[in-house]
């Protein structure tokens, strides 16, 4: 659960009270609104100029940084695909963890819900946006982290392999109690998947329900 | 085989610059506003070349410990400031400040152990020995670092997203710079190594041709030359390495977040 007060960041932020504390959370907002702002400062990647955050009762800024993003995984809008196979993708964000590596059945099983159809000796330099976007979904759900920040998760996929995906993702989330907050396009994916929306505008949230 | 070189006479020495005028030639048959530059370049080196003659030849004269260790400062601080400036990229203060740390470490401990250790220069400070010695050490470490920096930079800037996305996943910084941090030290190395292939076969390397024109025996010459690209071997990887994992450190804040 996390709860943002006095929260500022530049200009693009400016939240005096937020409280996020729903299994499957999506933030929506138009482009440039602060809706992947607001992820990064739940990760550590941006710190604000003013206010503070608070995870699971504990303030993040006091928090150890690896620690919690060990926690708290994010997947950014890019997906970024290391060099080597399809295993090494996939292994890669629990060695980044410091995490024991996942069997071949939990990889071949991580694969089979974003719907990639790839051997995991398959090199990735041939993959497309949307499996390459896929890819690094797999990854960070390899990771059983207790909560998952992901920017964007579907942006490169048709709308069927969408619905497909996020529901996946979804059961995986709910079945397994950990917590999603995700930053999505579709209204559409918000109203059918998530407990609760959060829409922000030029920085701030104007509606949580 | 004559054991004393023949002097050059100024007029002599003229004749070479037929080179320049050569290369003027060639610049403006074909276009290439690099005029100016050629002139000053070869204007400079003469004076600079002259300058460091007479200051040698008072420094020879005259051997001191402290006057060897003077002349040392000197190449050492135009080394770290020219190795600062080839570098492209805007650095911060750390970083200068890293490879000013790296150059005095890197070079001088190797120059250090080279003139004591393996020549045994008898006393250490003898300038015959230490000013050209460790001036080749410092040239190409400093050459080694402007490598390395530049690599070092030019892939943490290109590569945030990838560094980022190492971190969302709870990657450290050493961990999620790994890859690129041995690129740069790769890159620095890999010119002394290529230069250590060719050595002998191509060309003869400049200490040995400048001792075989002065009358040393030939394998005497290239004993000489074998230990002192070892030297160079040694402190450019000694520079780089102390520049590398120092230096990416100062693109992250304390909470590991990339700057």
């Amino acid at each position: 659960m996390f709860e943002v007060s006095n929260l500022k960041f530049k200009n693009i932020l400016d939240i005096p009270f937020l409280c996020i504390n729903n299994p499957i959370t999506c933030i929506v907002g138009s482009s440039g609104s602060g809706k992947t702002t607001l992820l990064r400062m739940l990760n550590k990647l941006n710190v604000p100029d003013n206010g503070g955050i608070i995870y699971n009762g504990k303030d993040i800024s006091n928090m150890d940084t690896l620690k919690l993003r060990r926690q708290v995984v994010m997947l950014g809008q890019t997906p970024v695909i290391y060099s080597g196979s399809m295993e090494d993708n996939l292994q890669i964000g629990l060695y980044f963890s410091k995490r024991v590596p996942a069997s071949i059945s939990a990889m071949k099983e991580s694969l089979t819900r974003v719907e990639l159809d790839k051997c995991l000796s398959d090199g990735c330099g041939n993959l497309s946006g949307g499996e390459k976007q896929r890819l690094c979904l797999a990854r960070v759900m390899l990771m059983d982290a207790e909560t998952y920040l992901l920017d964007e998760p579907s942006a490169a996929l048709d709308k069927g392999t969408e619905q497909f995906i996020i529901e996946n993702l979804s059961r995986f989330v709910l079945e397994n109690n950990k917590q999603l907050i995700m930053v999505t396009h579709s209204e559409q994916i918000a109203e059918k998947f998530s407990n609760s929306i959060i829409r922000i505008e030029n920085g701030k949230v104007i509606e949580a329900y | 085989m004559n054991d004393t070189v023949m002097n050059l006479s100024i007029l002599q020495l003229s004749i070479a610059y037929i080179f320049v005028l050569l290369l003027l030639v060639i610049f403006k048959s074909r276009g290439i506003k690099r005029e100016k530059q050629i002139l000053i370049a070869s204007t400079r080196m003469t004076i600079q070349l002259t300058l460091m003659g007479y200051v040698l030849m008072f420094v020879f004269n005259n051997p001191s410990w402290w006057l060897t260790s003077l002349m040392i400062i000197i190449m050492i601080t135009f080394a770290i400031y020219n190795s600062i400036n080839r570098v492209k990229t805007k650095m911060s203060k750390e970083l200068k400040e890293i490879i000013a740390f790296s150059m005095i470490c890197g070079a001088l401990a190797t120059a250090t152990f080279f003139i004591i250790v393996v020549l045994q220069v008898r006393p250490w400070f003898n300038p015959q020995y230490f000013i050209p010695i460790t001036g080749m050490i410092i040239g190409n470490s400093m050459t080694g670092i402007a490598l390395g920096a530049n690599k070092l930079c030019s892939d943490i800037e290109d590569k945030r997203i990838e560094i980022e996305n190492s971190l969302m996943l709870g990657a450290s910084p050493v961990v999620a710079t790994k890859e690129i941090v041995n690129n740069a030290f790769d890159s620095a190395i890999l010119p002394t190594m290529n230069n250590m292939l060719t050595m002998g076969i191509v060309s003869l390397p400049g200490m040995m041709t400048g001792q075989i024109l002065s009358g040393t025996f030939p394998l005497t010459a290239i004993k000489y030359q074998i230990g002192i690209m070892l030297a160079i071997l040694g402190s450019t990887a000694l520079a780089t390495v102390l520049f590398v994992t120092l230096g990416y450190k100062t693109f992250f804040t304390n909470d590991n977040r990339l700057k």
